[in-house]
């Protein structure tokens, strides 16, 4: 059973459903205790830092979420569940859960005919192969629809990166943690199959 | 970088996929769903649903539709036609869209840009503007409203503009002069749009013919061009049009088995 963790932060079902399809079993739960003993974790989430991290201490889902990442539970964070299991986001200067040591950056870029956000498909580069990335090809898109991006503190936690005016981490990794800036759930088949390696990784 | 992307929009009439040309004598031409999903499986980027029976009374065949598409797709899209409140949107996005189109409701009450964007962000709010030449107005194009039957007296380019300001987070540029005639995109209209803001710019109206996607995209200044009797009508599929583009020197995406070039290297 999957878990996406629901913390009022954007549309919870198209994951859901993308799972759906998967024929992966799945619950959409906001409480605590179901995230500490859940066996597999989907982090999604659109919307800005300070209110999910505030939404996310409100509902006890901050403390859940730090101890099922201490007792290896698999967690695939997506979107703003990517950038917030770093240490802090710029986006309203806030600390954020540090599952991940790094920061999430607002994209700065030098080409004003560069629109922010990022919208779109764009193609990732594999830098560090990962189980979860396994079926990727040269050339792969996903879909984007961000103005920040996720930057470890260390670099070999970076699994793929993507150019957009700047070469940026599309998704990130520690340990059982996974976290992918785009969004799986809405990329296609290319997607899906990303979906399905999550729910059939075994972190060592 | 990005990709130019290939968008259909499915005109609904009670549930079924309609298809009218300029606005008016709609014919019936099948099930938006079935659509739906053979252009998903063919690698189109994103879908629109459009209900043009909105104005009108039942809403709740439209929501089943769009609960249908969203189990059987996995890409972006939104939904739009007779969108009047925030709670209208709020119904189509629990359906499991994830964009809401507004089009007459936001000229008649520009308000509901700003309150949309504020209740799911900009990036879930889509301006479609339906505009007409009328060498009368700054930009030689006014906005029209009612499926093009009822003239605003609203600049074109400046509308894009307050669209932008109030919180829209992209933009639809509808050309009804073209809508339907299959003989390429307003060049002008869309690329006036394109620079007076900094939002993605998708063109609307008048693709028949893969070159004609090609100028919209370049000379036009789109992000994304918006294909309906095209693909509809089976005269090209979204592989020979995405193959076009790419002929072209157009970024386009590509997906599993679907004639991308062998060589290429992400």
């Amino acid at each position: 059973m999957i878990t996406i963790v629901d913390y009022n932060a954007g549309n919870l079902t198209s994951v859901r459903r993308a799972l759906a399809r998967l024929g992966l079993p799945a619950q959409v739960s906001a409480d605590p205790d179901t995230v500490r003993r859940a066996g597999r974790i989907i982090f999604p989430g659109v919307g800005h830092a300070a209110a999910a991290m505030a939404a996310l201490r409100s509902r006890g889902l901050e403390a859940a979420l730090r101890e099922a990442f201490a007792r290896g539970t698999p967690i695939l964070g997506i979107c703003l569940g990517c950038q917030i299991v770093l240490s802090r986001s710029e986006e309203g200067d806030t600390p954020c859960l540090g599952l991940l040591p790094g920061a999430c950056l607002r994209f700065r870029l030098p080409d004003p005919a560069l629109k922010i956000p990022h919208m779109g498909w764009n193609a990732v580069r594999v830098v560090r192969p990962h189980p979860v990335l396994a079926h990727l090809r040269p050339g792969d898109e996903f879909y984007f629809v961000h103005s920040y991006y996720p930057q470890p503190d260390d670099p070999t936690c970076v699994h793929t990166t993507c150019e957009y005016g700047l070469t940026f981490p599309a998704a990130i990794g520690v340990d059982n943690l996974f976290a992918v800036q785009f969004h799986a759930e809405k990329s296609g088949p290319v997607g899906l199959r990303l979906l399905q390696n999550f729910a059939e990784w075994e972190p060592c | 970088m990005l990709s130019k992307r290939i968008i259909s929009c499915l005109d609904v009439r009670d549930g079924r996929l309609a298809k009218s040309v300029r606005f008016v004598d709609t014919r019936d031409i099948g099930d938006p769903v079935e659509k739906a999903r053979a252009y998903y499986a063919a690698g189109l980027d994103e879908l629109v649903l459009y209900d043009i029976t909105a104005s009108s009374e039942d809403r709740g065949i439209l929501l089943e539709v769009v609960e249908r598409v969203a189990a059987a797709v996995f890409i972006p899209f939104s939904v739009g036609g007779g969108l009047r409140t925030v709670d209208d949107c709020r119904r189509v996005l629990l359906a499991g869209a994830e964009k809401v189109n507004v089009n007459s409701a936001a000229v008649a009450r520009p308000e509901l840009i700003a309150e949309a964007a504020a209740a799911f962000g900009s990036q879930a709010v889509v301006l479609s503007l339906d505009a007409r030449r009328n060498a009368a107005l700054p930009s030689g194009y006014e906005i029209v409203i009612h499926g093009g039957r009822t003239p605003t007296g609203l600049d074109a380019v400046a509308w894009a503009c307050r669209g932008e300001s109030l919180g829209a987070g992209e933009l639809v540029v509808n050309a009804i002069d073209a809508d339907g005639t299959k003989e390429g995109y307003e060049i002008a209209l869309t690329r006036a749009v394109a620079e007076a803001v900094s939002l993605p710019v998708v063109a609307s109206g008048g693709g028949g013919r893969p070159e004609h996607l090609y100028a919209v995209l370049t000379e036009g200044k789109a992000d994304a061009a918006l294909v309906a009797s095209m693909l509809h009508y089976g005269e090209y599929t979204v592989q020979e049009i995405k193959q076009s583009l790419a002929g072209r020197g157009i970024k386009v995406r590509w997906t599993a088995d679907d004639g991308r070039p062998t060589t290429r290297d992400g």
